[in-house]
């Protein structure tokens, strides 16, 4: 019955030739990808052990291990967490659920959007200005986490808002026309569909936070500390800025020591990436509509 | 000149209460406007205890904005907003400190069925949940009973567990419903019901809501004409956001209108 037209053929070849394209375009994006995570794995894989992640660093940070500032990283990315995730989740919830729709809130939504995409340096310099000098922390764990917090939040808040926002209308309105409050309707139908999301975002951001060199450089990270920290006042040693260092800072580093610093924090980014997709999908299968 | 309207001859013998039943919903000078549009004006009607009161009207005559505004429904929509006064027993329901209150009493089915996203037994538990009902026997009570009068509880009695969303279009209106129906509530409010429903699920609705008339008072909007016919006490006429003609539904359809307009849309020769 159908027989193809030059027509057809030729859009047939045009589709074919387009498709092509965008395959070369997605290789050439992966390319680099490879590229740097095969010579990172060959080059630093050699100088991970249990011992590389368990020691203090030596002879000038020209050996030894990562320990300090493996944990330090942990610390300002829970502590960070700890102050954005529950602030964020909070704010995006008041303005998705509860804020009417008018110029004041369009404006905190621009502001918030806007904020997220300050580049972290300027985070930093605010965290100098506020939590070292102005509050008084000193550069400390507290500065620093406060400024990774305060540089996460607006990410938090857009990811929660898209999530609850991604909850049909028509769910809230049969909610509220059987009588719900709007918070029983957030506690029972909102919240429950758009957990899956939430939580993605903020882990995504927990990789992002833990990569970031700018906004603890001045606030609370040190360039080389002998000793854990006892407290919140006191500054600490970090991965990202410690790769910084090996890798440029100091003379005489055998080559696989920055490697090896690298493999480590890629590997935490890639083991949170992982586990937010999975559970995702995790979370996808439970989706109810 | 409403209340002129309301004089039209009353009906046969399957009237509904009288004009001295009790009056549940006193309507006066209702006004309903998204932005600067306007969507109902002036309606002005009463609802009596335990009749159907059926609401006909083309597209875009306000017959929702209507069911909106008496559940108070313009709270979470900030484009809307409702003049006007709407009593519940000589209550002004604007005055009414906590609008739950007036939503719990008043069950709404809208025109597309929505369940929520919950299992079916969930989804009729939700609304005794909210107002503290909390015992499995007690809940368990409720959702038979309501399913069961929503004609849907010998076809999902064996799987309740199921998401509501995987039901059926009719099941899931019959759904909301039994969910309507869980409210206790004294009015019930439908919103053109049968859109998703076949026939025969349609009649056995029909049937259910003869039924429930005797326990509450029921708000019917239908895009069917004879449905309205088949099951209002009284039926209005809304037209381009009035209310233009309210009467006893015999006496209407049986050619007893004071606008020739009303007779040409009972009869199907509008626009
Ligand atoms: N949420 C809303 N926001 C803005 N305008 C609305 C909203 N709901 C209804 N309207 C407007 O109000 C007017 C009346 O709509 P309404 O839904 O009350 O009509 P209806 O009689 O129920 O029509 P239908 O028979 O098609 O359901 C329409 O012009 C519509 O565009
Ligand atoms: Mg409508």
């Amino acid at each position: 019955m159908f027989t193809a037209t030059s027509l057809n053929e030729r859009n047939d070849q045009v589709q074919r030739r387009f498709r092509l394209l965008f395959l070369v375009m997605t290789l050439l994006l992966v390319l680099p990808v490879l590229i740097i995570l095969t010579l990172l794995v060959v080059r630093g894989a050699p100088a991970i052990s249990l011992e590389f992640l368990l020691a203090y660093p030596k002879s000038g940070m020209t050996a030894g291990g990562i320990f300090p500032a493996l944990l330090g990283t942990i610390f300002l990315v829970a502590m960070a967490l700890l102050f954005s995730v529950p602030l964020g989740i909070a704010a995006a919830i008041y303005l998705s659920e509860y804020a009417p729709d008018n110029w004041l809130t369009r404006i905190i939504n621009l502001a918030i959007i806007n904020l997220a995409g300050v580049p972290s340096i300027v985070h930093a310099l605010f965290g100098v200005g506020a939590f070292v000098i102005f509050f008084g922390f000193g550069t400390s764990i507290l500065a620093a986490s406060l400024t990774l917090a305060i540089m996460t939040l607006p990410v938090v808040i857009v990811a929660t808002r898209e999530s609850l926002q991604a909850v049909p209308q028509a769910f809230r309105e049969a909610c509220w026309a059987l009588g719900a409050t709007k918070w029983q309707t957030i506690r029972r139908i909102v919240l429950p569909n758009s957990i899956s999301g939430i939580l993605t975002g903020v882990i995504l951001e927990v990789s992002r936070t833990a990569g970031e060199t700018a906004p603890i450089m001045f606030t609370g990270a040190a360039f080389f500390l002998p000793f854990l920290p006892e407290s919140v006042y006191d500054q600490t040693m970090a991965l990202s800025l410690h790769l910084f260092v090996v890798a440029t800072q100091v003379p005489d580093v055998p080559d696989h020591l920055p490697y090896g610093v690298a493999l480590v924090l890629v590997g935490i980014v890639l083991i949170m990436n992982a586990t937010s997709i999975g559970f995702r999908t995790y979370l996808r299968g439970k989706k109810k509509w | 000149m409403v209340d002129q309207l309301r004089s039209t001859p009353t009906g046969g013998p399957n009237a509904g209460p009288g004009k001295g039943a009790p009056l549940v919903l006193q309507i006066k000078d209702l006004g309903v406007r998204y932005g600067d549009k306007a969507a109902l004006t002036g309606v002005s009607l009463d609802i009596r205890e335990n009749e159907i009161f059926g609401i006909i009207g083309p597209a875009n005559a306000g017959k929702t904005s209507f069911l909106r505004a008496v559940n108070r429904m313009d709270e979470f929509d900030s484009h809307m907003h409702v003049s006007g006064e709407v009593l519940y027993h000589g209550d002004n329901i604007r005055n009414w400190r906590n609008p739950y209150a007036i939503r719990r009493r008043i069950g709404v089915v809208f025109p597309l069925p929505v369940g929520l996203p919950l299992s079916v037994y969930e989804n009729v538990a939700f609304a005794p949940r909210i107002r503290g009902v909390n015992t499995k026997k007690d809940l368990d009570i409720i959702v038979e009973r309501c399913l069961r009068r929503a004609a849907l509880w010998d076809e999902v009695k064996d799987r309740l567990e199921t998401l509501g969303s995987l039901l059926s279009g009719g099941q899931q209106q019959r759904l909301t419903i039994a969910r309507a129906l869980s409210q206790e509530p004294t009015i019930l409010m439908l919103d053109e019901f049968s859109i998703a429903v076949d026939p025969v699920t349609t009649m056995r609705i029909e049937a259910v809501l003869k039924e429930l008339k005797h326990e509450m008072t029921i708000i019917l909007v239908t895009n069917l004409v004879q449905q309205a016919n088949r099951l209002a006490d009284r039926t209005a006429l809304f037209l381009n956001g009035r209310c233009h003609e309210i009467g006893d539904t015999q006496a209407l359809f049986s050619g007893h209108v004071q606008h020739p307009e009303t007779k040409d849309y009972i009869e199907g020769r509008f626009g």
